[in-house]
């Protein structure tokens, strides 16, 4: 595999990550099983006139990709590509309530054009002026992941080129509650920080965006270097097991030299066997780290592991409320990162230092 | 007439999105597109829609927006004339 810098990122949770000098020195205590981004001043980013028109993924997804732009220096990217697992949920709640309730007619254009999944990466691209290879996946828990792949597959051809890549998802009033019905999200609040042993079904549900500039290319403001990423459908926690080994093996990778593994446990009884099953065995004498436990789970929020890949590089350290073992690296120069949703859509990457 | 204007301006308010523009701050006579309000072609369709939800008239021809929606007091004087609820 041709290699693959990440030159820029940047990312928007529900905890305070869009501030480029903190690294989860503050945590912020969610109590609810559903809850929102912690924002940046989006007018800061977003002129007033486009800014009245962009639901709550979209400000996060212009904000992220402008943030990301800029921590690696590139103006304008050679290729657009984001991910989302639902897209703009909150304008086609709106519009599909106009349909509702107004019979069928007076239907608006702008419910109609912000709530499509690719109304993200068209924002970003009418905001910079960019006219480029503009694309978006929409591929459950693997959106994001399906996003690099394309990217990663376009530096394998042309490795000048600099290519944005983001991950966007927004809690919506309606079709996020619909997930406490099909037992996705847990029925009760939870105090969040708590959430691997809450010991009940579904998770909690939260909104973010993460956007990378990736490259071909080292830069002096590479964060890291994306060996490689492999996402899989579905599978077994046997089989997951067998793949990880597979995959590092390719790389000539083996689990002595990794040395911190950042995991997608979420609080599910009913799937993180997937991840403690790994973490009983091949990840028993590498650090762990776990973050749905402070910034909830949504489709693409496996992006922020990637965001913290670069910035425990960036800052050498990891903070401890990440830390879900006793093992404690010596140094942080390879981590890998595993996630899964519901059984599915499972994603192996490895970062190292560069 | 007066009552229909501050009627017009709070449904663009809220129609449009409008958030950091107060009642008082669109005169009748500012021009809604370009350098007044600074309205665009996607907020035209919006008002077309407006005008035939509230207020019972269809454009038959969307061109006809422009002269219409020239200011809140064009607009007033021409739902005062066309309205059909």
């Amino acid at each position: 595999m041709s290699d693959c810098y990440i030159n820029g990122i940047a990312n928007i949770s529900a905890q305070p990550t869009s501030d480029p000098n903190l690294f989860l020195d503050e945590i912020i205590s969610h109590k609810e099983s559903i809850f929102r981004s912690h924002d940046p001043n989006y007018k800061e980013y977003i002129k007033p006139a486009a800014m009245r028109r962009m639901s709550k993924s979209v400000k996060m997804g212009v904000t992220a990709a402008s943030m990301a732009l800029k921590s690696s220096g590139v103006e304008m990217p050679d290729a657009i590509i984001t991910g989302t697992g639902m897209g703009c949920k909150q304008d086609s709640e709106k519009f599909l309530e106009k349909i509702l309730y107004d019979d069928e007619q007076f239907l608006t254009p702008t419910l109609f054009i912000q709530s499509t999944h690719n109304t993200v990466g068209g924002q970003v691209a009418l905001g910079l002026g960019c006219k480029a290879y503009n694309l978006t996946y929409v591929q459950g828990a693997a959106s994001f992941e399906t996003s690099l792949i394309d990217a990663q597959l376009m530096l394998s051809e042309e490795s000048e080129k600099n290519v944005l890549v983001g991950g966007i998802d927004e809690v919506a009033k309606n079709s996020t509650l619909l997930h406490k019905l099909d037992g996705q999200i847990k029925g009760d609040d939870i105090n969040v920080i708590d959430l691997f042993n809450s010991g009940t079904g579904g998770t909690v549900h939260s909104e973010g965006a993460t956007f990378m500039v990736l490259s071909g290319e080292k830069t002096e403001n590479s964060y890291a270097k994306m060996v490689d990423i492999e996402t899989i459908s579905k599978a077994s926690e046997v089989e997951i097991k067998d793949i990880i080994e597979s995959f590092l093996d390719r790389q000539g990778v083996t689990m002595d030299s990794v040395d911190a593994v950042v995991l997608g446990n979420n609080g599910d009884i009913g799937y993180d066997h997937y991840y403690e099953n790994l973490q009983t065995s091949i990840f028993s004498n590498t650090e762990q780290l776990c973050y749905k436990h402070l910034i909830g789970d949504y489709p693409v929020a496996s992006s922020f592991g990637f965001w913290l890949g670069c910035k425990i590089f960036e800052n050498n350290r990891v903070p401890s409320i990440l830390k879900v073992n006793e093992v404690s690296a010596k140094k942080y120069d390879t981590i890998l990162l595993y996630n899964q949703y519901l059984g599915k859509n499972h994603s192996i990457a490895l970062l190292q230092r560069c | 007439m007066a009552e229909l204007k501050e009627e017009l301006k709070e449904k663009i308010i809220e129609q449009l999105s409008l958030e950091d523009v107060e009642v008082s701050e669109i005169g009748d006579d500012d021009p809604l597109f370009g350098d007044g309000l600074g309205l665009d072609s996607i907020d035209a369709l919006e008002l077309i829609v407006l005008l035939e939800k509230d207020y019972g008239i269809k454009l038959k021809d969307p061109k006809e927006g422009k002269a219409i929606f020239e200011s809140i007091k064009v607009m007033a004087d021409y739902i005062s004339k066309h309205r059909t609820k």
